[in-house]
């Protein structure tokens, strides 16, 4: 089967993310995006740790403890760039002054719940950042994951089995196999990889899918 | 004359109680009081109860102060690290109580007890197991849940340059939970890099107004600056 490699997926959200936008990408597979946003685009990225218009990773020998991303690796800022303390920070995500974030997952939900924090096992040393906070705060929120689990399991599902990290915040999954947005009517494909049906797709995720 | 600088981080920690609440800045390492810590380790207090973002890295610093017994319990959003295994041990072994909230719930919660509010409804956390047993309330449409502010009796922080009023201004990133914490704390702490003359600071351009700090110490930093 065709998939999206993961360059792939992070080019194709780049793509979506439009001039002007303030974007929050989350750590893991969504800090990648920032190699592929298109040059000519004013966009500016905020970090929880408070910076925005964070650059891209300093050249070798330049790298400051006092300048890192959420995920605690050494950045730059970009001119024009600012930095806030951490309830300004949070302010930016609660109250709704952001544009995007893109998170990783473990489940969504038809309903757009997300569930990224905590697998529930018993020995989990549990942490949750600030992915509730950007959950329920970006206008738009990106979930881009791998389509199925290792077993091959989907991690589009009716109710998400982990802890949630917050209800029907959701509004498009970036997957290896299908772009797909989350709607007041149920979850409906807007892209899907080369090679691949509806059928094929609708068969491997297990919730009802429409095509746009 | 109003003179807030102390000699040695080890003066400025003298007198943390047992069964203290210290607030510790930082994110990761960028903004960590590290000589601070180090000093409230050979002060000795025990029994402490520690916000921060985190849960400490390798074996320094507040990984340190866990290892070394000292701290009952931590409010914190971020415990799991690569390098947080001194926390993940004696969290397995129940020897340490977590409370985990999410990373602007803290923040918020820290700024309150600074700004005197009794509690606030934010929508973070609403349907999630960090919310359970709390009060909700919808308003306008949407799902709340009511959060207390934490108050505490120390906070230990690191600012770039203060002067002996404790006007702060912090570097970069570095500055994280800095301002916030200095406003929540009964007594607020402050390693700077270098002490300034008053007036020094462009008044437009403090960040932490000196009436939030009670202690300003100054520290050679281990990275060389």
């Amino acid at each position: 089967m065709n998939r999206f490699t993961r360059q792939q997926m992070a080019a194709r959200v780049a793509r979506d993310i439009p001039e002007g936008a303030c974007v929050n990408l989350g750590i893991g597979l969504p800090t990648t995006i920032a190699n592929f946003l298109p040059p000519g685009r004013e966009i500016l990225l905020q970090s929880e740790n408070g910076v925005l218009g964070m650059g891209p990773a300093p050249a070798p020998g330049m790298e400051d403890p006092d300048l890192i991303n959420a995920s605690k690796q050494p950045v730059t800022v970009l001119s024009g760039g600012s930095y806030f303390h951490h309830a300004d920070s949070f302010g930016m995500m609660r109250g709704g002054h952001l544009d995007i974030c893109v998170l990783g997952a473990f489940q969504v939900s038809v309903a757009g719940d997300l569930a990224n924090w905590h697998t529930g096992e018993a020995d989990a040393i549990p942490a949750v950042g600030g992915a509730m906070d950007l959950a329920i705060g970006a206008k738009n929120v990106f979930v881009m994951m791998e389509h199925l689990t290792k077993s091959g399991q989907s991690k589009i599902v009716a109710q998400c089995s982990y802890p949630i990290t917050a209800l029907a915040c959701v509004d498009r999954i970036y997957t290896d196999l299908a772009v797909i947005d989350v709607t007041p009517t149920g979850l409906v494909v807007i892209d899907m990889v080369d090679g691949l049906g509806l059928e094929a797709l609708q068969q491997l995720t297990g919730v009802p899918l429409a095509r746009a | 004359m109003i003179d807030k600088i102390y000699p040695t981080a080890r003066a400025a920690v003298a007198d943390v109680h047992d069964g203290a609440t210290v607030l510790i800045g930082g994110f990761g390492m960028a903004g960590m009081p590290s000589e601070l810590v180090a000093a409230l380790l050979d002060q000795g207090a025990r029994e402490m109860t520690i916000v921060g973002n985190n849960a400490g890295n390798g074996e320094v610093g507040l990984a340190a102060l866990l290892k070394a017994r000292r701290v009952r319990k931590i409010i914190c959003s971020f415990p799991r690290q690569t390098d947080s295994h001194v926390f993940d041990a004696l969290y397995r072994a129940g020897e340490i109580e977590l409370q985990l909230v999410p990373q602007g719930n803290l923040a918020e919660r820290i700024r309150a007890a600074g700004a005197g509010i009794g509690a606030f409804f934010t929508p973070t956390g609403y349907g999630t197991l960090l919310a359970q047993g709390k009060e909700t309330r919808e308003i306008n449409g949407r799902q709340y849940v009511l959060e207390h502010p934490i108050h505490a009796d120390f906070a230990l922080i690191k600012a770039e340059r203060g002067d002996r009023w404790g006007n702060l201004v912090y570097r970069k990133t570095a500055r994280n939970f800095g301002p916030i914490m200095a406003t929540a704390a009964k007594c607020t702490i402050v390693q700077v890099s270098e002490i300034v003359p008053l007036g020094s600071l462009d008044p437009e351009v403090v960040v932490t107004p000196g009436i939030f700090v009670q202690r300003v110490v100054a520290v050679a930093m281990a990275n060389g600056r």
